[in-house]
C-alpha cells in the first residue's frame, strides 16, 4: 500500500520501527502534493525543502538511537493562519501577500518539538471568515469528492489535503464550525478542542472569545495522537487552561459507549436539511444505541439563538482584530504616493487588501459594537451567549455527550452561495453552540447522502474539557460504520 | 423598515478605514441591512436578567511575572515594514492629534 | 492655527465665572517590563529595541498581564481611599493611529479596578479633599517623529516616524471628580493636587513620576460657570501639560480665555486643546462634538481581573507612610506651624529638611537654612532645592560650625555659596577664604576704639543710657571686620568701655 494512504499512526510506527524513513515518507507526500494538488489548491505555500530537512532531522535522531514520539516523521499540512517563521504567512488574505513573521506561533512550535514535518500552509478563506474557502484572496480550494464542490470552511485547504492523500494530519482553527464543518464534507475527522484547551498563540486572530486550533485526521486515533501532540497549557495565552490535556488517546484506542447516555439535539434538524443528511444522522444514532449507548432526545432551546448571536460576536471582535492590518508596520501599504495622509493610506490599504466577506464582517462588527446599538446587538448576544452555556449545563446533568449532523447540507457547488452571506452562513447552524460555550465538539463520517453521494458528519458534542468523550463516541461509531462499510468512508471517493 | 441606511454604512467604512466606492456601498447597505434583520432576533431573548458572557470560560486572574524576555531585534521588528527610516517606522503624515 | 485669544484678566475672570477643575494624569508604572510583554521598560534605548511581537501587534500575538502592574494599580488605589474592584475587565478602546499598533488600546471602561477615592492637598494652610473617580489600567502608545515642514509639529509635516519603545508601557490614569468651589486658588489647587499626587505614587515606589520624560502627563478640565449659576458649563481637556507650572499656567490660562468668550456672549467648544510649553497658550485640538466611537469592549485575550479580598488587605497592611501622614507627623516632631510646613513643602524641601535633621541638626535650624539662604539662591539661580550642590551633611557640618561659635550667620552663608559654588566641603571653603571669626580679644578691642572714635554720637547715646544705639555701633564693627567678628562678643565689649551696663 502506498505510503500516502497509511495512518498517521501507522506511518509513526514505522518510522520509529526503521521499516521506512522520515525522509521517504516525506517524499512520497510531496510527490502527491506535486500531482494532485494542481487541481485541489489546497496549499498556499508548499515548503519542500525544508519538509525534507525536517524529515533528515528525524531520521538522524532515530539512527542516533533516540526514543521518537508517535508522530515523529510524519507529515502535516498547516494552515496557513498560524505563524510559521520559516515560511509565508498570509491568513488567506492579500492584505498580508508574501509576509514572513518572525515568530512561530505555539502550535507550530509544538508540532516541531513533536517531530512533525510540516509541508507547507494551506489554504482558507480569509481570516478564517468563511464556510467554503472560496474567500481565499488565492482562489478556492476544492473539494477531493467533486473538484466542483467546495471543500468546507474556513478550514478547507486543510480538511482538502487530507481527505486527497496529501498529508495524513493537519491543522485546522475553528471559529463557529471551521473545522467539523469541513471534515464533515470531506469525509474526515476534525475536532474542535475545548476553548483554551490549544493555545492561540501565533493564530492570527478572527475572533479571541471564539478561536480553537484543532486537528484533521482520517481516523480519529490519528486526530487525537495530534490533538495530544499541540494541546496544554501555554503562558502566551492568557485564556489557555492550566490543566492537563484530557486523555484523548487513550480514549480513541478505547472506543465504546456502553451504558453512555447520548442526546439528539431536538432543535437540530428539520426545516433547511437535506434528506440525505437527516437520513445519515438517524442510521448513526440508531447505530450508537445497537452499540449500548441509552439515547434522549434533548432540549437546547436556546441553540436556534446561537447563528445570529455568532454572527454578532464574532464580527465585533473580527472588527476590533483586524484594525492591526493598516499598511504601517508589516503587509501591503496602498496608495502611499507622499501626499495622502496616514488614514487615507489606512483606508486605500485596507479597502485593496481585505476581500468582500471581510469588509462585511468588519462593518458588521463595527455596527453592533457602536454607540447605541452595543446593547441591541452585542450585549444582547453576549447574554444568548450565557443562555446556551446554561443549555449545555442542563444537556449534560441528563447526558454523556449531544450529537446533531455537523452541517445541515453535504458539500454544495463553488459559487452557489458566494454572494448570499445568509445562505453560507447557515453551513454553520449547528456547530456555532459548541464555540459559543467553549465545549468540545466533533465531527466524524457517518455515510454519504443518497441525493448526491456526498459524505455526511456527525457532531459529537461534549462539556468543556471532555474532550475525551469525543474521541471515544467517534472511535465507536468509526469501528461500527467500517465494519458496516468494510473500511473507511474515504475510500468511495473518486481517486484523483 | 431598513436596519441600516446607506450613510450609515458610509460611516461605518469610515470608522472602519475602508475606502469603499459608491457602489460598494450600495452593495454592503442592501447586504448588511439582510444580516441586521435577520441577527436583530437575539433581542427577543436577552432579558434583563441574565448576565452577559464576553468569554467562554469563566477563568480569571492569569498573570505573568514582571520578568525581561528577549525582545526582537530592530532589523527583526522592521523586516516587513513598507517603509523604514533611522530605524523606525516610516508612515504618512498624520492629521490631527489623538494622544 | 492661531494662537492668540483675547483672554479677561484672572481678577476680573473670578468675579464673574466660578471655575470647575477636573484632573485626568497618566502615570508610567515603573515596573521592569511592558504591560503585556516581557519588552524592557527602561528609558531612551535606541529606536525600536524594545519591541517584540504582542507590542508590535504582529498578527497572532496576544496580551498577557503584567501581575506588578496590577498589584501597583491596586496599591495606588488604596493609598488614594479607593474602593477595589472584586471583579472587573479589560476593555478595547477602538480608533486607529498610526502610533497605537493594535489600533485599539488596551483599557478599562466601566469597570475600573479602582473606584470613589480621595486625595487630601493642602492650598494656602488649608486642606482641600479631591475626591478620585476611578483609577485603571492601561498601555501607553509608540512616539512619533514629525518630519518636514517648518514647525516639527504635527501640521504642515511631510511623513512621521515612529519607535514603538514606549508601545506598551503600563499606563495608570487617575481621573479625579469635578471640583468645584476652588473659587481663585483653583490654578493652586490643580498644582497642589499634581504635587501631592506625584509625591504619593514616589512614596509608593510605582513610578519614577518624570514629568520631563513624560512618565507623569496631566490633562486639566475646565469649565466655568457665571457667579449664582448652579449649573457647570462645557468642559474643555487641556493635554500635555508637562510640568507642575504648566498645571497651573494652564488652569489659568483656561479661565482667562473661556471667561473673555463666555463674556463676549459666546459659547465653548467640548474639545481637546493642547498646551505649549514655550508660550503658555493652549491651541484647539480635537473637537470631541464630532463624537469619536470607541466601540469599548471587554478585552476578549483577557482573563477578568479579581483581586481577592485577602490579597488586597495584606497590600493595604504593607503601604508605606503616606506623605500625609509623613508631614503631620514630621510637623509635630518639628514642632512649625501649618503656615511654615507648608511653605516647605510648596517648596519640596520637607526631604531636604528630614535628611538635615537626620544628620544631627536641630529641626529649627535645619529649616532656616534651607528655607532662607538656600531656598534665596535656589529661586536665583531657578534650580529646584534638591539640586543645589549641597548635601544635608555639609549643611550640618556649617550649623556646628555656627554653634561652636566658629562661625557666625554671615560667614555661615558665604561657607555656604563657596560649597555651591564648587569651592569644596565647608571646612576647606573656611580655610581657603579665610572666614573663621575674630575671635582675637586685643584685635576686637582695637577694632572697637576705632569705631567709637569715629562714631562719638553714637557712643554718647549709648553713655547717657540709650542702649538700643548700640546696634549701630555693633554694625560699625562687623563692618570695619568684614563680617568676621563675634556680634555677642562686640557687643558686651562695647558696653563695658562704656561703662554701661543692661
Amino acid at each position: 500500500m502506498s505510503l500516502t494512504r497509511k495512518t498517521a499512526a501507522e506511518l509513526g510506527a514505522l518510522i520509529a520501527s526503521g521499516e521506512v524513513s522520515a525522509v521517504e515518507v516525506t517524499q512520497a507526500h510531496l510527490d502527491r502534493v506535486a500531482e494532485v494538488d494542481p487541481r485541489v489548491n489546497a496549499f498556499l505555500h508548499v515548503a519542500a525543502e525544508s519538509a525534507l530537512e525536517q524529515a533528515r532531522s528525524v531520521d538522524a535522531r532515530r539512527a542516533a538511537g533516540e526514543e521518537l514520539g508517535p508522530l515523529a516523521g510524519v507529515p502535516i499540512a498547516h494552515k496557513d493562519v498560524f505563524t510559521t517563521k520559516d515560511m509565508p504567512t498570509t491568513a488567506g488574505s492579500k492584505i498580508l501577500e508574501g509576509y514572513r513573521p518572525p515568530y512561530d506561533a505555539t502550535v507550530t512550535a509544538r508540532l516541531r518539538e513533536a517531530g512533525l514535518v510540516i509541508l507547507g500552509k494551506t489554504n482558507l478563506d480569509e481570516f478564517a471568515m468563511g464556510s467554503s474557502t472560496e474567500n481565499s484572496a488565492y482562489g478556492p480550494t476544492r473539494n477531493p469528492w467533486d473538484l466542483d464542490r467546495i471543500p468546507g470552511g474556513s478550514s478547507g485547504g486543510s480538511s482538502a489535503a487530507v481527505a486527497s492523500y496529501q498529508a495524513p494530519l493537519s491543522t485546522g482553527t475553528d471559529t463557529g464550525g471551521s473545522i467539523r464543518q469541513p471534515a464533515a464534507v470531506t469525509g474526515i475527522v476534525g475536532m474542535k478542542p475545548t476553548y483554551g484547551g490549544s493555545s492561540r498563540y501565533g493564530l492570527i486572530a478572527f475572533a479571541s472569545s471564539l478561536d480553537t486550533p484543532g486537528p484533521f485526521a482520517r481516523n480519529v486515533l490519528d486526530a487525537a495522537l495530534l490533538h495530544e501532540a499541540f494541546s496544554g497549557h501555554d503562558v502566551m495565552d492568557s485564556t489557555s487552561i492550566h490543566e492537563e490535556v484530557p486523555p484523548v488517546v487513550e480514549a480513541a484506542r478505547r472506543g465504546d459507549v456502553a451504558g453512555l447516555r447520548v442526546g439528539v439535539v431536538k432543535e437540530f434538524g428539520g426545516e433547511g436539511y437535506q434528506p440525505g443528511v437527516i437520513n445519515r444522522f438517524r442510521e448513526a444514532v440508531d447505530l450508537l444505541e445497537s452499540l449500548g449507548a441509552k439515547v434522549v432526545e434533548v432540549s437546547c432551546p436556546s441553540f436556534t439563538y446561537a447563528l445570529p448571536a455568532y454572527y454578532l460576536i464574532a464580527p465585533s471582535e473580527a472588527s476590533s482584530n483586524l484594525a492591526r492590518f493598516d499598511g504601517m508596520r508589516y503587509g501591503l501599504r496602498v496608495g502611499d504616493d507622499g501626499t495622502r495622509s496616514a488614514e487615507e493610506v489606512m483606508a486605500l490599504t485596507r479597502a485593496a487588501g481585505f476581500g468582500p466577506e471581510v469588509k462585511r464582517r468588519i462593518m458588521l462588527g463595527t455596527y453592533a459594537l457602536s454607540s447605541g446599538y452595543y446593547d441591541a446587538y452585542y450585549g444582547s448576544a453576549q447574554k444568548v451567549r450565557t443562555l446556551i452555556a446554561r443549555d449545555f449545563e442542563a444537556a449534560f446533568h441528563q447526558v454523556d455527550v449531544l450529537v446533531s449532523p455537523t452541517t445541515p447540507t453535504t458539500a454544495f457547488p463553488i459559487g452557489e452561495r458566494a454572494d448570499d452571506p445568509m445562505a453560507m452562513y447557515l453551513a454553520d447552524l449547528c456547530t456555532i453552540p459548541a464555540n459559543l460555550a467553549g465545549n468540545a465538539a466533533i465531527s466524524v463520517p457517518c455515510g454519504l447522502a443518497e441525493e448526491d453521494g456526498l459524505p455526511v458528519g456527525l457532531q459529537i458534542m461534549a462539556p468543556v474539557l471532555g474532550d475525551d468523550r469525543c474521541y471515544r463516541v467517534g472511535a465507536a461509531v468509526e469501528k461500527a460504520f467500517e465494519d458496516r462499510w468494510g473500511g473507511p468512508l474515504l475510500k468511495e471517493a473518486p481517486s484523483l | 423598515m431598513s436596519a441600516i441606511t446607506r450613510d450609515e454604512v458610509a460611516h461605518l467604512a469610515r470608522l472602519s478605514r475602508l475606502a469603499l466606492a459608491d457602489d460598494e456601498l450600495d452593495h454592503y447597505a442592501t447586504q448588511l441591512d439582510d444580516i441586521i434583520a435577520a441577527v436583530a432576533r437575539v433581542a427577543e431573548v436577552a432579558t434583563d436578567d441574565i448576565p452577559p458572557s464576553s468569554h467562554a470560560l469563566p477563568l480569571t486572574n492569569v498573570y505573568r511575572p514582571d520578568e525581561a524576555r528577549r525582545s526582537l531585534t530592530p532589523q527583526q521588528a522592521l523586516a516587513a515594514a513598507p517603509a523604514v527610516e533611522d530605524d523606525r517606522f516610516r508612515v504618512p503624515r498624520i492629521l490631527g492629534e489623538e494622544a | 492655527m492661531t494662537t492668540t485669544h483675547t483672554v479677561m484678566p484672572y481678577d476680573e475672570a473670578l468675579e464673574r465665572f466660578e471655575p470647575v477643575l477636573g484632573l485626568e494624569t497618566h502615570v508610567e508604572m515603573g515596573t521592569t517590563t511592558k504591560m503585556f510583554c516581557g519588552c524592557s521598560t527602561t528609558f531612551g534605548a535606541p529606536p525600536n529595541t524594545h519591541v517584540c511581537p504582542v507590542c508590535l501587534a504582529l498578527p497572532g500575538s496576544l496580551p498577557v498581564a503584567n501581575d506588578k502592574a496590577i498589584e501597583s494599580t491596586i496599591r495606588i488605589g488604596l493609598a488614594l481611599n479607593c474602593t477595589i474592584a472584586e471583579w472587573c475587565r479589560f476593555a478595547r478602546k477602538n480608533y486607529f493611529y498610526p502610533d497605537m499598533p493594535k489600533n485599539y488600546q488596551i483599557s478599562q471602561y466601566d469597570e475600573p479596578l479602582c473606584t470613589n477615592g480621595y486625595l487630601d492637598v493642602e492650598v494656602g494652610g488649608k486642606t482641600v479633599r479631591i475626591e478620585i473617580e476611578r483609577v485603571h489600567l492601561e498601555e501607553d502608545t509608540g512616539k512619533s517623529t514629525h518630519v518636514g515642514g517648518a514647525t516639527g509639529r504635527i501640521h504642515g509635516a511631510d511623513y512621521s516616524i515612529v519607535d514603538y519603545n514606549r508601545a506598551g508601557i503600563p499606563l495608570v490614569e487617575i481621573v479625579t471628580k469635578p471640583i468645584p468651589g476652588t473659587d481663585r486658588l483653583a490654578p493652586e489647587v490643580a498644582k497642589a493636587y499634581v504635587t501631592e499626587l506625584r509625591e504619593l505614587l514616589r512614596t509608593l515606589g510605582v513610578s519614577d513620576v518624570r514629568m520631563e520624560e513624560g512618565s507623569l502627563r496631566c490633562d486639566v478640565n475646565v469649565s466655568l460657570m457665571p457667579r449664582g449659576s448652579s449649573e457647570w458649563g462645557t468642559r474643555t481637556e487641556t493635554k500635555n501639560v508637562n510640568s507642575l507650572r504648566s498645571v497651573e499656567r494652564a488652569v489659568r490660562g483656561e479661565i482667562e480665555r473661556q471667561a473673555a468668550i463666555l463674556a463676549d456672549g459666546g459659547r465653548i467648544v467640548q474639545e481637546t486643546r493642547h498646551f505649549h510649553e514655550d508660550t503658555g497658550a493652549t491651541t484647539s485640538g480635537r473637537s470631541k462634538e464630532e463624537a469619536q466611537d470607541y466601540r469599548y469592549f471587554p478585552e476578549p485575550d483577557l482573563l477578568p481581573i479579581a483581586p481577592s479580598p485577602e490579597w488586597v488587605a495584606e497590600l493595604k497592611s504593607e503601604l508605606p507612610e503616606l506623605p500625609t501622614a509623613r508631614r503631620r507627623r514630621l510637623q509635630a516632631e518639628w514642632g512649625v506651624s501649618d503656615l511654615d510646613m507648608a511653605a516647605m513643602h510648596n517648596a519640596d524641601a520637607i526631604d531636604l529638611v528630614e535628611a538635615t535633621v537626620a544628620a544631627g541638626v536641630p529641626a529649627a535650624d535645619a529649616r532656616k537654612w534651607w528655607m532662607g539662604e538656600l531656598a534665596r539662591r535656589a529661586n536665583e539661580s531657578g534650580t529646584p532645592l534638591a539640586d543645589l550642590a549641597i548635601t544635608p551633611e555639609q549643611i550640618a557640618r556649617v550649623v556646628e560650625l555656627v554653634s561652636s561659635g566658629a562661625l557666625n550667620d554671615k560667614l555661615a552663608r558665604q561657607v555656604l555659596e563657596g560649597v555651591l559654588a564648587g569651592e569644596g566641603s565647608p571646612d576647606e571653603v573656611v580655610e581657603k577664604r579665610g572666614l573663621r571669626i575674630v575671635s582675637d580679644e586685643g584685635e576686637l578691642s582695637s577694632i572697637i576704639d576705632q569705631v567709637l572714635a569715629s562714631n562719638a554720637d553714637a557712643a554718647d547715646k549709648v553713655r547717657s543710657g540709650k542702649i538700643a544705639a548700640v546696634g549701630a555701633l555693633v554694625g560699625g564693627v562687623m563692618k570695619a571686620s568684614r563680617g568676621k567678628a563675634d556680634a555677642g562678643r562686640a557687643r558686651e565689649l562695647i558696653l563695658e568701655k562704656l561703662g554701661v551696663s543692661e
